[in-house]
């Protein structure tokens, strides 16, 4: 199951080319890009371990595809994100989100139903990945990552 | 103190002796006051009587609007009346349109209560519209002092809390009201819910008249919405919402409906207008106190925003709900079926969602309006759009936006999912062009042609759609004079 987090995940998987015009473009408007990765992608897993702290003073977007494909190369099998952090009046937010990375496999979802007095049911998103210790999540033998 | 100082008291006899003099000897007409910073002000669109002077008229607005009736009273003596008379310092003729004047008004901070829209709607739209000196009034902007903005709530979420919330950045979101309006089933209706968030979208959407009816009651509706949107969250790993209208007949049922929503884990809620500017701002309390998103369909405003000669225009309608407390409202689209001139829509949204809004006569923007740290107002764009349109979406509406898409969803040919896929691949397309410094005004239509050939649900809604405009004048459109004025 394709994870369609992020901005771009409807797209074919953006090129090395196309994710450094996405960086440029995050550069040029003065916000800080970051490279984080996880092997639990539930939708409200806001806290993907960081790749480093947000390169707050690398203004040059060959500089920053180079972080990119280091954390790529260490994690090939996990998901691996840009972001985009803007401290400006109004946001002093996250600007921009995409995946530039992904296992091999992605086994996606179980939804987890329990039923409750009259027709509630409570949901329960569970990732059939992390059903594993983090060591057996993704990849299959030597260089499974964990995150 | 900037009041008209003390008059001698041979002259305040002479004021308030028994009968009636025009509101401008009253003390409501002062071109020399300067307007406190912690003064409400209004502009007003005033079409005076025959016969009636412009001056007058707008002294008769402030009056009404205000303390005066329309014969002196003795009782005004018993307060200090100079400094609750609204003031009506200034009075510009409309341009190209002969008989209609721009008048400004200041109202001190203490006429109002604080926090309560209520209060401060009674106050000024509450007796004078319907004056017979004048044809035609119209509200046309105010500016809310700082000191009084404080007072309120703001919206409950916000823009930047609910993006954080969904885990959404970097694009508009994508929405879908449900079609048809009224009719179907409670499993019906979920069916359409979870083939929408399925297929791409962000939310759902109740219909403004969708509360509870024999045909659908609103708890069956809840729990199969709930059904569909769980079923999509599972199935592509994104938070997804469906907006649940609990608009009902008394704020006792509103409230028991939103409770229900709450404990089904919905993370939005929706209210219509018409229940009033009071229940909007309890359920923006209920809705901070509860950590769900507000949204606010704008239902009825339509007929009292669209006229120009005569209501209130949407800027305003706006602005208070900002202060009251919501966090979505429909605020047009510019290319789409309803009413929106661009430059009206811009000043709107620009009222949504900046957190200062400078005097701009071409947005439509009277007064310089700081927003005071009161959240951003999400603005929702609604109403005849189609994936063909992207790119003037993106251009004209910018990034923080819902664009919802109901019919250009549910009426795709090969079915619902592919519908929703269709808009958040023009979407997503759209965004990285932009992003990647491509002129999308004029290179939309090849770039969503690109995309169509690897995605056959796009290429099947361009084919159905494309073709579509809906090209009428604008009823609402700016009168103002290019030439810089004072910032005011």
């Amino acid at each position: 199951m394709r994870l369609t987090q992020g901005q771009f995940s409807f797209l074919p998987d953006l090129t090395d080319e196309e994710i450094t015009k996405q960086v440029q473009y995050a550069l040029d408007q003065g916000w800080a890009v970051a490279v984080e990765f996880t092997d639990d992608p539930h939708p409200r897993n806001s806290y993907w371990s960081m790749w480093g702290q947000p390169m707050f003073d690398l203004r040059d977007a060959k500089g920053v595809m180079m972080e990119i494909d280091a954390c790529r190369q260490a994690h090939p099998d996990l998901y691996v994100k840009v972001l985009a952090f803007d401290s400006s009046e109004g946001f002093e937010t996250v600007r921009m989100s995409f995946i530039v990375n992904r296992p091999a496999e992605e086994p996606g979802f179980e939804l987890v139903r329990s039923e409750g007095p009259g027709r509630r049911v409570g949901y329960t998103l569970r990732s059939y990945a992390t059903g594993h210790p983090p060591s057996l999540r993704y990849g299959a033998g030597e260089g499974r990552g964990a995150a | 103190m900037n009041y008209v100082s003390r008059k001698p008291a041979a002259d305040q006899k002479a004021r308030y002796k028994p009968g009636v003099l025009k509101y401008r000897q009253m003390g409501y007409w002062q071109p020399d006051y300067e307007p406190k910073d912690t003064d409400v002000l209004a502009v007003f669109r005033i079409t005076p009587q025959d016969g009636v002077e412009p001056e007058e008229a707008a002294a008769a607005v402030a009056g009404e609007s205000s303390t005066a009736t329309w014969t002196v009273v003795w009782t005004d003596r018993l307060t200090n009346c100079e400094k609750y008379r609204a003031k009506a310092y200034r009075v510009d003729p409309v341009p190209n349109a002969p008989g209609e004047y721009f008048a400004f008004i200041a109202y001190e901070l203490d006429l109002f209560e604080e926090g309560s829209i209520a209060n401060l709607t009674a106050s000024i739209i509450g007796n004078v519209f319907g004056f017979k000196p004048l044809k035609g009034l119209r509200l046309e902007d105010m500016r809310i002092p700082v000191a009084y903005l404080k007072t309120f709530q703001g919206p409950a979420t916000g823009i930047v809390v609910e993006r954080e919330r969904l885990n959404s950045f970097g694009r508009p979101l994508l929405g879908a009201t449900m079609k048809p309006k009224l009719g179907l089933s409670s499993r019906n209706y979920g069916r359409v819910v979870y083939e929408a968030l399925k297929g791409g979208l962000d939310f759902t959407k109740d219909d403004e008249n969708i509360n509870s009816q024999p045909f659908m009651h609103w708890r069956d509706r809840y729990l199969y919405c709930m059904e569909g949107v769980n079923r999509a969250m599972a199935e592509t790993g994104e938070v997804k919402g469906t907006y649940l209208n609990v608009t009902a007949a008394t704020m006792e049922d509103m409230y028991e409906r939103a409770e229900f929503a709450k404990e089904l884990g919905s993370v939005i809620v929706m209210i219509d207008l018409v229940i009033g500017y009071t229940a909007i701002q309890s359920m923006a309390k209920w809705a901070r106190r509860n950590d769900m998103i507000l949204h606010l369909h704008r239902a009825g405003h339509s007929t009292y925003t669209r006229q120009k000669s005569h209501g209130v225009s949407f800027r305003v309608i706006a602005k208070w709900m900002r202060m009251a407390g919501v966090d979505h409202i429909h605020a047009g689209t510019v290319v789409g079926k309803l009413e929106g001139d661009p430059n009206v829509i811009r000043g709107i949204y620009d009222t949504c969602r900046e957190t200062h809004v400078p005097q701009n006569l071409e947005h439509g923007i009277f007064f310089d309006q700081p927003w005071a740290g009161l959240k951003r107002l999400m603005p929702v764009a609604s109403g005849g759009i189609h994936a063909g349109q992207m790119h003037q979406l993106l251009t004209y509406l910018g990034e923080d936006v819902v664009l919802q898409f109901g019919g250009g969803t549910i009426g795709h040919p090969d079915g619902i999912q592919a519908g929703a896929t269709a808009n958040r691949v023009a979407l997503e397309v759209m965004v990285k062009a932009r992003n990647e410094g491509r002129d999308i005004w004029n290179e939309g239509p090849e770039i969503l042609d690109d995309a169509a050939r690897w995605c056959a649900p796009l290429r099947a809604a361009l084919d159905t759609w494309r073709d579509v405009t809906f090209n009428y004048a604008s009823t609402d459109s700016l009168d103002f004079v290019a030439t810089p004025t004072a910032a005011l």
